[in-house]
């Protein structure tokens, strides 16, 4: 039992050591390393032997001397099987060991005879692996648009791996495809267009949901639970369907290419979703207030600027950010209704620029980050309200 | 006093909900009924523009007499297909002008000149023109008379308002087009990608349970591709896939884990042999799938995580007491714990998964294999031009969704009756 035990921890500890240096050397490749293999046999073997050693050597050396001795050996021992690599790169194989070491550092002897401990251990790897799989499959993506964005179109073709930005050239060379799309392709109005539909569907959306989710909080009138119901059943509805008709009435009402049309599609979107999000934290708000507000006789009116939105403040926010995000990363709308190249929104710019196969990839790929930033940034900075909505209405998508 | 007060009330109600009421009728429902009408008529892309007749005014001066002044229009039927009938024309003109060549077809009364010109037939051109000339002798300014625009009016037909209706589309639809095809690539399509996101987001949701440094930082991370553009991640992973000079490629090839590059979005099948057995494998259909999961799963993580963070706490105590592994206790506690948002996810994700086209769209156009329904609807809408068409396959989509939720619901009524 015990033997199985150690082996199986181990094996399972060395998967985790060879998962995480080749991540590092894929890293590192993508830094112009030319590093041509994963060195998986060898590398298996020693994790396989540290891990063992680890075992052996239990409490009687302290743990940090045992850390940095494996992970020198080891450093050592990769450095002379692949040779002239910077030193940096040696720097990471040897704090990844260090991390390595330190976590496989809990599990001792005596632990492995324990019930279920091959699960537990396999557990919590599976965790850390998770960890660094799932961090390492989303940012990949985001940090290959960053970095794509600062290299020429030659500097791919020679080395379509070399992706290390060269900090030491000008800031108008590094920055160059920035430049290029706000100069050539006229991003900045593309972004006014967008700040304007996406900050113009906010103001909208509320303005009609606030009052609207107040009366399906608060009053009593026929048809009130039909239309709660039906505003979830149509938060359901497929755009895609929407999307012929309104192109003919669009059409022959002259409303495409304009902001306004935009502003009523994206409006009526979006102000199903707002109304639930509004309405759920509208009736947590006491009833005292409002009976107090009424025996002052103050009308509707009054009762919503004066008690009701100073209170939702919190709401209202989450719910004007959430509607920000969805018309700012709209696309279907745009791309059937704007054609002239004069009312883009940012996505249908970037877009319109891929149709070109000459358009350079760096072009693209500075719109992307052009685009995808300030979502970004909302969502970082926000995060508290927009994770505590997201759960209540979840965006649409 | 009540009555009056509960009138009240509902008077209010009505007020502050109509705005929100009628927008969401006019953009969302009334559409939805447009589409039924559209999809039993022939239109084309072309014929849904009004016909209009236009007027385009050139003033021109006429040599050795200021006085005097030539203005020509150049009249045309704005459509190729469709006449406009009873067309009539307006224009007005400065204090001191006198016509000199009336039509017979128009009059000029109070400086005011009208014009009937009767039906114009489709790709109708004219180039009519009139000479006037000031009574008083002043001189003439162009800039002024060009600035005054001439009033046209006409009435077409509408072909969207007629009652000419036909099957043509659902017959094309369902019986030819492969029709077959489409609905099997749209189900593979929502069903993996519905499976896959759900599944990673109970891994991840699991993950991000347990307790670790910069745990709020990965819950950040994780949801960055649902809240970032659509058209920036998808143009993003083109890059990454691109069989010429695309990372993943390079890397592969770098590696020598593959010797030729793999077209992942624009290849149809690739053959893999597992135990022996070869079959084919829609691989371009299988990255899209890879994209929407990836996109997608971190709505299924939030939900899930959610449930799980209120699980109480007893009842793993009470397992751990007991002598539960790990993986007993996710199957046995966390797993019961969590049916609910599944099922709950799996429709909202079904059907939002059945109905996604931007992501398509961007990633293949419908290319090698990957064109579902939504993606079928612009093709036919626009692509093809067949505004008829494109509506029949989006109310393909509606009625497929209903009978979808309809037996969703009532799997779970009887799901719920059971327990």
């Amino acid at each position: 039992m015990r033997i199985k035990n150690t082996i199986l921890f181990s094996l399972i500890s060395t998967f985790f050591l060879i998962f995480l240096i080749s991540i590092w050397k894929i890293l590192a490749t993508l830094q112009g390393l030319s590093i041509n293999s994963f060195n998986i046999e060898i590398i298996l073997i020693f994790g396989f032997l540290i891990s063992l050693a680890h075992l052996g050597i239990g409490d009687r050396i302290k743990s940090i001397y045992k850390s940095i001795i494996f992970s020198s050996i080891f450093v050592f021992c990769d450095g002379y099987l692949i040779q002239k690599l910077p030193i940096w790169y040696n720097v990471g194989v040897f704090l990844i060991l260090y991390f390595f070491t330190n976590k496989i550092s809990k599990y001792t002897f005596i632990g492995l005879k324990e019930e279920h401990s091959t699960q537990v251990i396999l557990f919590d790897f599976l965790t850390l692996f998770g960890i660094l799989f799932f961090s390492f499959v989303i940012l990949f993506p985001f940090y290959m648009m960053l970095v794509t964005s600062f290299k020429t179109q030659i500097a791919l073709l020679v080395n379509p791996l070399d992706f290390s930005i060269n900090f030491s050239q000008d800031i108008k060379d590094l920055f160059k495809s920035y430049f290029v799309i706000f100069k050539s392709y006229k991003f900045g109005k593309y972004i006014v267009i967008s700040t304007i539909v996406s900050v113009g569907t906010v103001i909208v959306t509320l303005l009609f949901a606030i009052p609207a989710a107040y009366a399906v909080a608060r009053l009593n009138f026929f048809g009130k639970t039909f239309l709660s119901t039906s505003i979830l059943i149509i938060y359901m509805f497929p755009a895609i369907v929407l999307v012929i008709p309104l192109y003919t009435i669009f059409s022959q009402l002259g409303l495409r290419n304009s902001i306004e049309g935009l502003l009523i599609v994206y409006t009526a979107t979006t102000l199903p979703v707002a109304i639930y999000m509004l309405q759920g934290y509208f009736k947590s708000i006491p009833k005292e207030l409002e009976e107090a507000a009424i025996l002052d006789k103050l009308s509707w009116f009054g009762i919503i600027t004066k008690i009701i939105i100073p209170l939702s403040i919190p709401a209202i926010s989450s719910v004007a950010l959430y509607v920000f995000m969805i018309a700012w990363n709209e696309f279907l709308f745009s791309l059937m209704f704007l054609d002239n190249p004069n009312s883009f929104t940012l996505s249908r710019a970037i877009q319109y620029l891929s149709g070109d196969a000459e358009t350079p990839r760096q072009y693209l790929m500075a719109g992307s980050v052009v685009v995808t930033l300030p979502v970004l940034f909302i969502f970082v900075y926000f995060e508290k309200y927009l994770v505590s909505g997201l759960t209540a209405g979840s965006v649409k998508g | 006093m009540n009555d009056t007060l509960t009138n009240t009330e509902k008077k209010t109600a009505y007020i502050l909900t109509l705005p929100a009421v009628l927008l969401v009728f006019s953009i969302i429902l009334f559409p939805i009924f447009a589409n039924i009408w559209i999809s039993f008529k022939e239109v084309e892309l072309k014929d849904i523009r009004i016909p209009e007749p236009r007027a385009k005014k050139i003033v021109k001066s006429i040599s050795d007499e200021p006085t005097k002044i030539k203005i020509l229009y150049k009249l045309r039927n704005s459509s190729l297909i469709q006449e406009i009938r009873d067309v009539s024309f307006q224009d007005n003109f400065p204090k001191n002008f006198e016509i000199e060549n009336l039509d017979p077809r128009c009059s000029f009364k109070k400086y005011n000149l009208k014009c009937e010109f009767g039906n114009w037939p489709a790709k109708y051109r004219e180039n009519f023109q009139v000479i006037f000339a000031t009574n008083d002798g002043s001189k003439i300014d162009k800039k002024n008379l060009k600035s005054i625009k001439p009033k046209l009016d006409g009435k077409s037909d509408n072909i969207l308002l007629n009652t000419n209706f036909t099957l043509k589309n659902f017959k094309k639809v369902l019986f030819e087009n492969e029709f077959i095809d489409l609905l099997l690539t749209t189900f593979y399509y929502t069903f993996f990608g519905t499976v896959g996101s759900i599944v990673f987001g109970i891994l991840t949701a699991q993950m991000v349970n347990q307790k670790f440094y910069g745990r709020t930082f990965m819950r950040s991370v994780l949801l960055f591709p649902y809240v970032a553009p659509v058209v920036a991640l998808a143009y993003t992973w083109e890059l990454l896939l691109d069989p010429n000079s695309g990372t993943l490629n390079s890397l592969l090839l770098n590696y020598q884990i593959i010797e030729t590059p793999i077209n992942l979005l624009g290849q149809k099948y690739i053959e893999i042999s597992i135990l022996g057995f070869d079959f084919k494998l829609r691989l371009a259909l299988t990255t899209v799938i890879m994209f929407e999961i990836w996109r997608y799963f971190p709505l299924a993580f939030l939900f899930i995580l959610a449930r799980l963070q209120a699980i109480p706490k007893e009842l793993y105590e009470a397992a751990d007491v007991d002598g539960a592994s790990p993986f007993q206790k996710f199957f046995n506690i966390t797993l019961p714990q969590i049916t609910a948002v599944i099922s709950i996810l799996f429709m909202i994700r079904f059907i939002w998964n059945f109905n996604k086209f931007e992501d398509v769209f961007l990633l293949t156009g419908g290319a090698s294999g990957t064109r579902t329904l939504p993606i079928n609807v612009y093709q036919q809408g626009f692509a093809i031009s067949d505004i008829g068409m494109g509506s029949a396959v989006s109310i393909v989509i509606v009625v497929l969704l209903l009978m979808f939720m309809f037996f969703y619901f009532k799997l779970l009524g009887k799901r719920v009756d059971e327990n």
